[in-house]
């Protein structure tokens, strides 16, 4: 377990950056994340954050399928705007566990 | 650093020469987990393999339920091979894997190939397969970016971190 400190909060996350507390993170929180990864977040960025996040504290498992139903956004665009190991972006970025999916 | 964060996989490329259910959805997997992952991916699908990018064949694909002896009928008793050779069982038992893992979220084939050609990912198909097999481009899935010979395969597989991984 390691601490990190984002936009003057410190939250708990794992040796890989990822939160062990999703109620810990904020808007704010990610838009650094991003910022680390070379990412400006977006309204979009924002939207499947959300979605990601809703989808995780609802007890469901996240797959890279499940972007497309989603609503938001397809998948090619997904890989867009995470570009190269999407959902793990996401998921890092939203304040989320690492998704343990292998879809 | 260790020597697995030294040496990443920058690269697959996966041979799927079988066209059963395990086989293709091996393949798949690898597939589409190595694009979720940022790793670039190429698919070459070859022999039997081709039914996984044959338009009319793609999503029905079955498995085999005789000679399979880790095949367990639901309970996790061994199915027998004599049961196998029943008309409809073969339907019946692929449609009941196809059905398993559609509530894990694992697609169907073509909206497999979906994803990972939305990340990316190339598919091709095998020159003397195809030929084998008297197919058209046209009968091909949209997917398939190209028809490649052996060398070409070798071609677009190399490169450091670059691994071939035959399913």
């Amino acid at each position: 377990m390691a601490q990190k400190t984002y936009a003057g909060v410190t939250v708990d996350v794992t040796e890989e950056g990822y939160f062990t507390n999703p109620s810990q993170w904020t808007k704010e929180i990610g838009a650094e994340i991003a910022k680390e990864e070379g990412i400006t977040l977006t309204d979009q960025h924002y939207a499947i954050i959300d979605f990601l996040r809703k989808r995780h504290l609802g007890g469901e498992a996240l797959s890279i399928r499940s972007i497309n139903h989603s609503g938001i956004i397809d998948v090619k665009t997904f890989y867009q705007l995470f570009p190269g190991a999407p959902l793990k972006k996401a998921t890092k970025i939203g304040g989320i566990p690492k998704p343990a999916s292998c879809v | 650093m260790s020597d697995t964060q030294k040496f990443p996989i920058k690269k697959v490329n996966i041979i799927c020469a079988k066209g059963a259910i395990e086989d293709v959805y091996a393949a798949l997997v690898l597939a589409n987990g190595a694009v979720m992952e940022g790793i670039e991916t190429n698919m070459f699908f070859t022999f039997f393999g081709l039914d996984a990018i044959i338009k009319t064949r793609m999503d029905k694909l079955h498995t085999s339920v005789v000679g399979n002896p880790a095949l367990r009928l639901p309970g996790g008793m061994r199915m027998p091979t004599l049961l196998g050779v029943i008309p409809g069982m073969e339907a019946m038992t692929s449609g009941m894997m196809l059905s398993q893992m559609e509530k894990l979220d694992v697609p169907p084939v073509s909206e497999f190939l979906d994803l990972i050609t939305a990340g990316g990912g190339k598919i091709y198909a095998c020159h003397l397969a195809v030929q084998m097999f008297k197919l058209k481009k046209e009968d091909l899935s949209d997917h398939v970016l190209g028809i490649l010979t052996v060398g070409e395969f070798y071609g677009i597989a190399g490169g450091e971190g670059s691994q071939i991984i035959f399913t």
